[in-house]
């Protein structure tokens, strides 16, 4: 799909996560970037830092078992559901933006 | 000192004796005094004294003391050599005393001359001895080795010592001589060495150079990336040798960077928070998605040959919510992307106008957003280029904008001057590439033209195709002569193959068919209906068949060769739009504005609907209704600025059943076929 018209980048994408972080049972989002190392999240310190290196290892061992059957291809996202909630994980070329929701809540 | 007064006493030899005897007559030791301890010396004195009598410094001693017996030893140890040596140990690390002292103490060294002659040298200066001939190489070397050395010794060849240049000739002359022995005895070398300098080690140690550890691991995708990144840098200077860049361009394009690089990782952020909005959504919604691919109406079975309306997504913008929905189009490329456009239909109230496009994965936020000075009346998008919107304006403008642009604005906009229309614009509707191809799509609007619009490089360039101009009656005036009055064109919509013709429907009822080549007249003039058409449309499959509907609560159908319509279907209510179904070829549906939407199907009844649905709350009006190309659904626009999403229940989808043992034609022959069944039916008793 093609970008969003909109064009004032910063706004738009901080309107995006507002928008997320409002829909039914969100918990969190967080955006690390590509070392692993968090840039911005609405969860406190502690989860934050927890979350992000264990995800960033298991995106990239994800995104490397992927390409290596098949270099054409790429991780688009990766959705990991437990019986608490739901962490989604979309990567990017320099981060990827992780949110946790809780679709029954 | 010791020494020295030993020396005294051996010269009195004789004395010594005496001593001893004198001392004791019993033990006669005869220590002789190498090691003579003071008190002996002392003693001797002492009977020196005896003798002379008077000594001053001579020791006093009793008798017990004189009487004492003091043992003398003989041995052979070196008086000169140390008694108590003490040696450092570096493995006990203390001082210690070295226990065997050597006591040897060499009187006389003498060297000697002799050589035994069975020994080594001996037999090396016999070999001198031998005649000429028999020298061995070695001993030549030798002597050549020697006979520099030894000029002194050998004054008779000192000439030939000094000539070393010729070697030959020195050891020619001394073959004839016989070979010299070296005197080992007092043969004396004389070496003269040069002074040797001082070696000295000189290092220079440079820092270490800095070190980085460095790994990688090579994967399949690693190889690839590289080659790939490779491939793109060739690309790329194969793009800057062919294009020169604009300077004007260039500076667009920093300007942008410079607001990006504050924003650049957001921006990076956005495309994947884009991804992670939908499927948190997905998430949220995620019965509806269920619904929409799996859920199918059981109960269609048990309800004879009704259908229902399953409601899906609703799709809503806030700065919407005052505007109606006023064009609806799904786009053919992604067939979950469709547009909206949003205006006002109240004259009086004419507060701008929003384009949208929604996905329907995303129902909560649009994806594009177009702000727009007038309200818009109608878009089409492209049918093969599916980035290529064309709208049309309340205010009689035209504009195509280019979702691929990054920009807010259309890409072509009419003007006054490049023959914008004078009245809303109603229909607008993509082309065929023209002939030098460049896109053109037209535009019918009430000022009673039918424009065909082309877009050459960067503008809209016009030609009318035709003026709906209708020769009016007679005036009850005095003249008597007649009006051309002008049709309001209120909806347009070109035959699916035949390129040239098209339908236009008018404010007063009448529906126009036109071709694009004649542009005077038309091809076939059919009263429709007594209030304005609101919608025309060719039927996807049966080249023959339109539909249309209006206000005056009818919706008709027709063949076009015929001047009356082939069915009418009265809905009770004024109708905003009527749709073909993609999928089948006497399927339509029609919405109202008492909120239904109807659904028809002609195979099954031909008198009614199989589906009248109630699908918004009270007080709001439908006002456009579009099926999606493949999935079973519609879209339904309100004139709250809402789009509503329904799911055809199973018997509003069907398709012609095959009987036993006859082959199932083609999808669109089918249609075909079932179409002319209907149609024959039709016509029998009409032609009775």
């Amino acid at each position: 799909m093609k970008p969003p018209a909109v064009f004032d980048f910063q706004a738009e994408v901080e309107e995006t996560l507002k928008r997320i972080q409002s829909q039914k049972g969100v918990q969190g989002i967080i955006i690390v970037n590509s070392e692993g190392i968090p840039v911005k999240s609405t969860l406190d310190n502690q989860s934050t830092v927890q979350y992000s290196a264990l995800i960033h290892q298991l995106v990239m061992k994800a995104r490397s078992t992927l390409r290596d059957i098949d270099p054409q291809n790429d991780l688009t996202f990766l959705r990991v559901r437990s019986k608490k909630n739901e962490i989604m994980i979309a990567p990017d070329k320099d981060y990827f933006l992780i949110v946790i929701q809780n679709p029954s809540a | 000192m010791a020494s020295r007064r030993m020396s005294t006493i051996h010269k009195l030899p004789g004395q010594k004796l005496s001593r001893s005897i004198k001392d004791d007559d019993d033990a006669w030791d005869g220590t002789d005094g190498l090691d003579d301890s003071f008190h002996s010396k002392s003693a001797a004195d002492h009977h020196h004294h005896h003798h002379c009598h008077h000594h001053h410094h001579q020791l006093d001693l009793s008798e017990a003391e004189l009487k004492e017996e003091v043992t003398r030893v003989l041995n052979a140890n070196n008086p000169h050599a140390p008694k108590n040596l003490v040696r450092y140990s570096f493995k006990e690390r203390f001082y210690k005393p070295v226990t065997a002292v050597d006591h040897l103490a060499v009187h006389f060294a003498l060297d000697g001359n002799l050589l035994h002659k069975d020994s080594d040298e001996a037999r090396r200066l016999s070999i001198f001895q031998l005649p000429t001939g028999l020298v061995p190489v070695e001993t030549k070397v030798e002597d050549h080795a020697e006979t520099p050395t030894t000029p002194v010794e050998d004054g008779a060849e000192s000439e030939e010592t000094g000539d070393e240049d010729k070697p030959h000739r020195t050891s020619s002359k001394r073959r004839k001589r016989e070979a010299k022995i070296t005197n080992q005895f007092n043969f004396s070398e004389r070496a003269g060495q040069t002074r040797n300098n001082p070696s000295r080690e000189r290092s220079c140690q440079t820092e270490p150079p800095p070190r980085i550890t460095f790994s990688g691991t090579a994967n399949q995708w690693e190889i690839y990336d590289a080659y790939f990144q490779k491939l793109q840098k060739q690309d790329k200077i194969e793009k800057k040798k062919k294009t020169t860049p604009e300077k004007k361009e260039n500076f667009e394009v920093r300007k942008k960077s410079l607001l990006d690089t504050g924003n650049e990782e957001f921006a990076k952020v956005g495309r994947v928070a884009v991804i992670v909005e939908r499927i948190v959504i997905q998430n949220t919604m995620d019965d509806i998605a269920q619904d929409f691919k799996y859920f199918e109406d059981a109960s269609d079975e048990f309800r004879d040959q009704e259908g229902t309306l399953l409601p899906l997504w609703t799709f809503q913008y806030e700065k919407a919510r005052h505007l109606s929905v006023t064009a609806l189009c799904w786009n053919n490329k992604y067939q979950d992307l469709f547009a909206v456009g949003l205006g006002s239909y109240d004259f009086g109230k004419q507060e701008g106008g929003m384009l949208l496009f929604f996905s329907l994965k995303n129902s909560a936020f649009p994806e594009y957003i177009y702000s727009t000075a007038s309200g818009i009346l109608c878009l089409d998008i492209h049918p093969q280029l599916s980035y290529l919107v064309a709208v049309g304006f309340y205010d009689g403008c035209v504009a195509v904008y280019n979702l691929k642009e990054e920009t807010v604005h259309p890409v072509y906009k009419s003007t006054a001057s490049t023959g914008k229309h004078t009245d809303p614009v109603w229909q607008v509707r993509w082309q065929n590439d023209d002939m030098d191809n460049n896109h053109m799509f037209c535009s019918v609007s009430s000022d009673g033209r039918v424009v065909a619009w082309t877009l050459v490089k960067n503008e809209l360039m016009s030609s009318d195709i035709i003026r709906l101009s209708v020769k009016g009656a007679p005036s009850d005036g005095s003249d008597g002569s007649q009006l051309t009055v002008i049709s309001r064109g209120t909806s347009l919509d070109f035959h699916k193959q035949i390129d040239y013709l098209f339908l236009v429907g008018t404010e007063e009822g009448k529906i126009y068919k036109c071709s694009k080549t004649y542009s005077s007249q038309f091809l076939e003039t059919y009263d429709a209906h007594r209030m304005p058409v609101d919608t025309v449309k060719w039927n996807h499959f049966h080249p023959k068949i339109f539909i249309s509907c209006s206000s005056d609560w009818n919706v008709k159908i027709w063949d076009h060769t015929v001047n009356t319509p082939m069915f009418t279907f009265d809905l009770g209510a004024p109708i905003g739009d009527v749709c073909w179904a993609p999928y089948s070829s006497t399927i339509f549906a029609a919405v109202t504005i008492d909120r239904k939407v109807h659904v028809f199907d002609l195979s099954i009844n031909k008198f009614e609907g199989i589906c009248h649905q109630i699908v918004v709350a009270k007080k709001t009006r439908l006002t456009h209704i579009e099926f999606n190309p493949i999935h079973p659904i519609i879209i339904v626009g309100d004139d709250r600025g809402t789009v509503t999403s329904l799911k055809l229940s199973p018997n509003l989808r069907k398709k012609p059943k095959s009987k036993k043992g006859q082959e199932l034609p083609k999808g669109s022959e089918a249609e075909v076929l079932k179409m002319d069944r209907l149609l024959s039916l039709l016509r029998e008793p009409e032609l009775d």
